[in-house]
Order: C-alpha cells, then structure tokens, then sequence
C-alpha cells in the first residue's frame, strides 16, 4: 500500500491557506502515513507540512489541559464507582488528540462531539460539572450548545456528522469566517450517515473537519472490522484530503487539526483527520475489556502515553519546574473536588420536568398529560405539596 | 424437563438450540461475538459456532439489515441484535422499505425469515436512547410481525419459533427482566407465537399488558386480591397479530379493561387495543376501555423513569377508575 501522499487527488484547491499536502513522518512513528512531533521518548522532531512553534507557556498550556482532563475523567470513573454516576465513557489515553483539536479551534468555529469528548468540551471553557449530569441522569445534555459552540454530546453513533456538515454549510452560505470540526470513533466510520456527510461535506465543499479518535475499539471489535483500509484514506473516495496523525502526540494533534480547520475556513472544503490512538480504559464503566482485549496490547500503548510523553519534552528543555508540576497537582485536587461535590450536590429535576420543552410552541396533548399527572400524583395527598420534589435523592 | 434459568438465558439457550437445529442459521450484530453481546445474550455461541455463525458486524444497523435480508435471499435465516432499542433507527428504512415489502412484491415468490432482536423498554437507569418502546412503530407496518415474551419459558420458545417462521419477526426482549428467573420446560410443545394466555384469572377486571409490564400487572393483581378485588391478567405475547379473541373473551368475564405499556399511549399499541375491544364487546363493556402508559414526551433521564414508567399505583389507579363506571 503506498504510503507516500496522504492527499486526495480531487480536492478542490482554490482559496489561500496552507498546503494541506501530507507526507510521511520522517522518522519515529512506526506507523505509516503518521504525522508525528512528538516521539514517545518525548523528542522532537520536524515535519515538512505540519511545522509548530510553540512558546513555552503555550507548551505548558497544554501539559495542563491534559493532566486536569485526566484527572477530571478518573474523578468521574470513581463518582460512577460509588454509585453517583449511572454510566461513565472515559477518555484515559484520548488526552492528546482531544486536547491537541480542541485548542486549534477558534472560538467562532463550532463543535459537534459525540459522548466522550470531554477534554475538546474543557478546551471549549464548557464547565465540567455541565458533562456530568447526563451520565447522573438528571438531564439528556445540560449545557446550551450556542454558548461555547458546542453542541450537546450525541449517542446514536455517527448522527451528528451530517449535523456538523449542515451548520458548515451555512457557515458557508453566510461567508462566516469560521469552520466546523465533528468527531466520531473509528466504529461510526461504518455508518451511513457518517458516508452521508462524507458526500454532502464533499458535494458543497462544506467548511468542516472531520476528526476520527481512532482509538481501536468499538467496544469489542477492532477497527479491522470496520473498515480494510486505514480511515484515513477513505476520504479519498469522496474527493477530499485524509491525514493520519499520532493521536498521542499534543502537539501534531494541535499542527494537523489546525491545519485542517484552516484548509475548511479558506473555503477549501472538508478534511478528514485521523487521530490514531489508543483507548487505555473499558469502552465504559459496563463493559469487561478483558473478554476481548489482550493486557500486552494496552501495556505496549501505555508506553506510548501523551502526558508522559509532553512531560518528558518539557523536562528536557527545561520548560517546566518543580513548581509548575505543584501547581498543577494542587489544581488537579481542587478540580476533583469542585466535581465530587458537584456531582453529589447535583439536584434531581422535579417529577414534572417530564412535560417541560417537549414542544418549542407547547401542545394541548402535553399540556392535558401534565395535568392528569399532576392530579393523579396529588390524589396522594401525604402532605407534600410541592409536586416537583416527589423523587428520592437516591443517596 | 424442567429447568430453572434468567430470560437473558433462557434467550441464550434458545439461539444455541436453533443453530445446532439448523445450519442456515446465523447470529448477527455488533458486539455479539467475543463479547457475547452488551446483555451475554450470544454468550459462548462464537466460540461454539465460529464467526461463520455468529458474526460481528461493522457498527451500521442499516447495513446489518439490509445484509441480512440479502443472506435471507439467499436461503439463510439470520438472527440479527440491535444493540439498543433507540439504535434500531438507521435500520428503519431497511426494515420497513424492504423486509417488511418483498414477500408481497414477489407474489409470495421469495420468503424473508429473518428475526431482529431488539432489548427494549426502561427500568435500568441508562442514559438516553437505551430505554424505549418503539414496538408501535413495527406493529403498524404491514409484513412484519411483531412479538415480546414477558418470562424466561417465552424467552426461550417464542425465539425458536420466531426464527422458524417464514415471515421477518421483530422480537422485542424486555431488558429490565433479562435477570429474572423463571421454570423452563425445554421438552414441552409450545403453544401458538401468536396466541396470548392468561397469565392470572380473574373475575372484575382484564388487564392487558405485554413484556416488562406483565410483571407489574401481575404484582397489581397480588395487590388487589388483598383489598378483595380479582384482576385477569392476560399476557398478550404478540403485537402483531395481536390475539383479539383471548382478550374479548376475558372481557366478556369481567366486563373492564385496562391496556398497560411502558410506550407513550397517544397512537401507542393500546389505542388499538381500545378500539378493537370496543368495537367487539361494545354490550359487555361496564366502562370505557382504560390505558396506562408513558406519556407524549421523551423518555426521561434515568433519575425520573421510577415516575415516568407505569407502576403499581398508577394500575390499580386505572383499576378504580375502571370499576367507579
Ligand atoms: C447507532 C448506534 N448503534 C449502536 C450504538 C451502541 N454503541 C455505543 S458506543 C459504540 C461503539 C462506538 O465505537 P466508536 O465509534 O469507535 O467510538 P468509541 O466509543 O470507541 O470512541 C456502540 C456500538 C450506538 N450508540 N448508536
């Protein structure tokens, strides 16, 4: 399989911007096609189109997005343990490539998750404690989308990438100087919808990113049984460019995706990246890994860690000190408590947020439905009138 | 034989049966092979059958349908799972645009024995998506028949006979009671897929109910007979066709009905319960036909379905406002 050029050969090339031309990494990755900056061993090295220069407070910027992202996804792990959590989708090992997308998004460029991006959602200042009461079962999103230009987490596999290539299309037809970044797993890139997006984004040469977290697994199958050839590539069928990129390495993560969003705003049209990575924990705090997964696997890419990686680059060049590492600790700590308490203070909705926002213009059936209820729960009579307060705190 | 097991079980045991019984059939959908599916309910079946049998599809339910329709052309009897109830969805269109249509467009030429498993309803505080009732959706569509077990004996025969009947089969399992334990006679003839049974006689009300509400109804009968009321409980086990007769004869006795279904009750499976035992019983009715169900409005968050989903109260609600007539 020829590895040379990563690009599509169809891509319409006209505005300015940067070539979005991949090549090979020139040395380090192992994988073929993988842009990388970032060796394990935490070295830097060059590559011909996707250079970065970084100051050093940018570079410690994004140790300490990843390391407070890691600590506010073990925090959740452990309120799902204890019971405060219904469910939990972990990001353990997903630092780089959300952290290294999410920062090279614009404030005006607009998001389209699906349920695991919870380090892209804290590069987009969406208030952690907001991602939380979904997987509480207080709320089916919790946060206004229109904010932070990011959307509301999406469940159905694969949905929201025809959402994310519509709003690019209007971005589009309102000569908005701004683009749309939609991620999805390397499972979704089955789906017909993300095939349907692939065609429309091509079609109207749509101003969006598409960024597959390629981190291995659809819960229990592998990306070989999705697809035969790296994701990547497929873009290729559909007439624009696809890149692989070390989904472990911060800092190709943030040069690639910032180039795409780039190629995407200078109406060059869509891009797919792939951010190869690895899903360190369980698909989520129900499933049994071990039923599928051999422990060698996990244990040659927990060698291969983003955080450990950045550390390493920055100790070499002396950009962090001991200090640095104590304040971010002391932030880490403080972040996991504002969330263990926020979680366990969350409030339940009351019984009759069932019928509210149903309708943007209200129905008479939801409205007749909501006062049965009402009646019904009030022939009860035990004295508590206040309706909205009848469910158990359940701790 | 009688044996003790869990409807998730009782479902397990009864795919092993029916692949052992017929080489055409196959297991599909995502996760269903190492991981013996999110439920274990193809637990063990890959690593007895191998991935020819039992095989682990690309995350696409679409393409998981419309494959197996293809395979059913070609003389295999897939057994497909969709994974959750609210990711049957991308598959619709294959579902209702094809499999529910060819047997009709080819004269009754070709024949489209394909089986979809779907867990369905709430009750086990998941997030959203993973706790609705859409069996309305596939009852209205002509072709396809629509079938729920409510114990681990049905579990374990209704899947058997759904995947030997020669019609596309939408088989909803009721996720709540996948870890209740029930007798299985695995030696026995069952009865009809279609007919409904009485599950619990009674003489002052019929409640119709079917899959995870069976239960319920049950536990309301138990509670009436304590206050010196006797509820008829029927089991409807079949959406499509539904078994008129044994509900109409049931009202007959009593003379009320209750229709109990986690699914919201505006164009919900009870409107055509209503309408047809109305029609039907018209002079034996002693009040109006009564449904209890969701309402018209998304399924909650988990932490509200203890109040969304029909509970004992709100049936025996139903009961006294049956009987007030
Ligand atoms: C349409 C649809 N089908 C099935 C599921 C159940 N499901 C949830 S996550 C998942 C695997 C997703 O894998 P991938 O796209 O690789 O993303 P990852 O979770 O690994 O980030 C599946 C099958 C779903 N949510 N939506």
């Amino acid at each position: 399989m020829s590895v040379k050029s990563t690009a599509a050969g169809g891509a319409p090339a006209k505005g300015r911007g940067r070539t979005t031309r991949a090549a090979v990494a020139k040395r380090g990755s192992g994988e073929p096609g993988l842009v990388q900056l970032l060796t394990p061993e935490g070295e830097r090295v060059e590559h011909d189109d996707y250079a970065i220069d970084l100051t050093p407070e940018e570079l410690r910027g994004l140790y300490r997005d990843m390391v407070l992202t890691r600590r506010f996804d073990a925090e959740a792990i452990t309120l799902q343990r204890q019971g405060e959590l219904g469910l939990w989708a972990s990001l353990l090992g997903q630092e780089a490539a959300q952290i290294g997308s999410g920062r090279a998004t614009r404030p005006d460029d607009y998001v389209f998750p699906t349920y695991r991006e919870h380090g892209v959602a804290w590069t987009r200042d969406v208030d952690p404690l907001n991602l939380l009461g979904m997987f509480r079962g207080v709320n089916h999103g919790g946060w206004d989308p229109n904010e932070n230009n990011f959307q509301l987490y999406t469940i159905v596999i694969g949905s929201q990438t025809l959402h994310a290539t519509g709003y690019a299309m209007g971005v589009a037809k309102d000569g908005a100087d701004a683009a749309v970044i939609a991620y999805f797993g390397d499972g979704a890139s089955s789906q017909g919808d993300v095939a349907e997006a692939f065609t429309f984004a091509a079609v109207y040469n749509a101003p969006v990113v598409f960024f597959c977290q390629n981190n291995q697994w659809a819960i229990s199958e592998p990306t070989e049984k999705q697809s035969r050839v790296p994701i990547y590539q497929r873009a290729a069928g559909f007439g624009f460019p696809g890149v692989r990129v070390d989904g472990n390495d911060v800092l190709a993560v943030l040069a690639v995706t910032r180039a795409a969003l780039d190629h995407a705003r200078s109406g060059q049209g869509p891009m797919l990246v792939e951010a190869f990575t690895y899903r360190m924990g369980a698909h989520t705090t129900t499933d049994d890994p071990t039923r599928y997964r051999r422990d060698e696997e996990r244990e040659e890419w927990a060698s291969k860690d983003p955080i450990a990686r950045l550390k390493t680059y920055l100790e070499r060049e002396g950009i962090a000190d001991e200090a640095f590492y104590a304040e971010i600790d002391a932030e880490s700590d403080a972040l996991a408590k504002r969330v263990r308490e926020g979680v366990r203070n969350m409030p339940n909705p009351g019984t009759m947020a069932i019928f509210e926002n149903v309708y943007a213009d209200g129905s008479a059936l939801v409205d007749e439905e909501r006062a049965q209820f009402a009646a019904y729960l009030e022939s009860f009579d035990t004295g508590d009138t206040t309706v909205g307060s009848t469910v158990g705190t359940g701790h | 034989m009688t044996q003790t097991m869990a409807v998730a079980k009782a479902l397990n045991e009864s795919l092993r049966k029916a692949l052992e019984n017929d080489p055409k059939v196959l297991i599909m959908g995502e996760d269903v092979g190492k991981l013996g599916g999110v439920f274990r309910i193809t637990d063990g079946l890959h690593k007895d059958f191998g991935e020819g049998r039992v095989i682990d599809t690309p995350l696409a339910e679409s393409g998981i349908v419309g494959t197996a329709i293809g395979l059913a052309l070609r003389g295999y009897r897939p057994v497909v799972e969709i994974q959750f109830d609210g990711f049957v969805f991308p598959a619709y269109d294959q579902i209702v645009t094809q499999l529910a249509k060819m047997h009709a467009r080819a004269l009754g030429k070709i024949k489209l024995p394909v089986v979809i498993r779907i867990p369905y309803g709430g009750g086990i505080g998941a997030v959203e998506h993973h706790s609705e009732s859409p069996e309305a959706l596939f009852a209205h569509i002509p072709g396809l028949k629509v079938v729920s077990p409510s114990n681990a004996s049905d579990a374990y025969w209704m899947l058997q006979q759904a995947i030997e009947c020669d019609d596309p089969v939408i088989f909803f399992e009721p996720k709540r009671r996948y870890w209740d334990k029930g007798e299985v006679d695995v030696s026995a003839l069952p009865g009809d897929l279609h007919q409904a049974v009485i599950a619990q006689p009674g003489t002052d009300v019929t409640l119709a109910a079917y899959g995870p509400m069976v239960k319920v109804c049950l536990e309301a009968a138990a509670a009436a007979a304590n206050e010196g009321r006797s509820l008829e409980v029927v089991d409807l086990r079949s959406l499509s066709p539904i078994d008129f007769d044994t509900i109409q004869a049931s009202v007959r006795r009593t003379g009320r009905l209750v229709v109990v279904h986690e699914a919201p009750v505006f164009y919900g499976a009870g409107a055509e319960i209503a309408a047809r035992i109305a029609e039907r019983c018209f002079y034996h009715l002693e009040a109006p036909v009564l449904r209890v169900g969701g309402f018209h409005a998304p399924y909650p968050p988990a932490r509200l379905e203890e109040e969304y989903l029909p509970g004992l109260d709100r049936v025996l609600d139903a009961v006294d406002r049956a009987l007030a007539y």
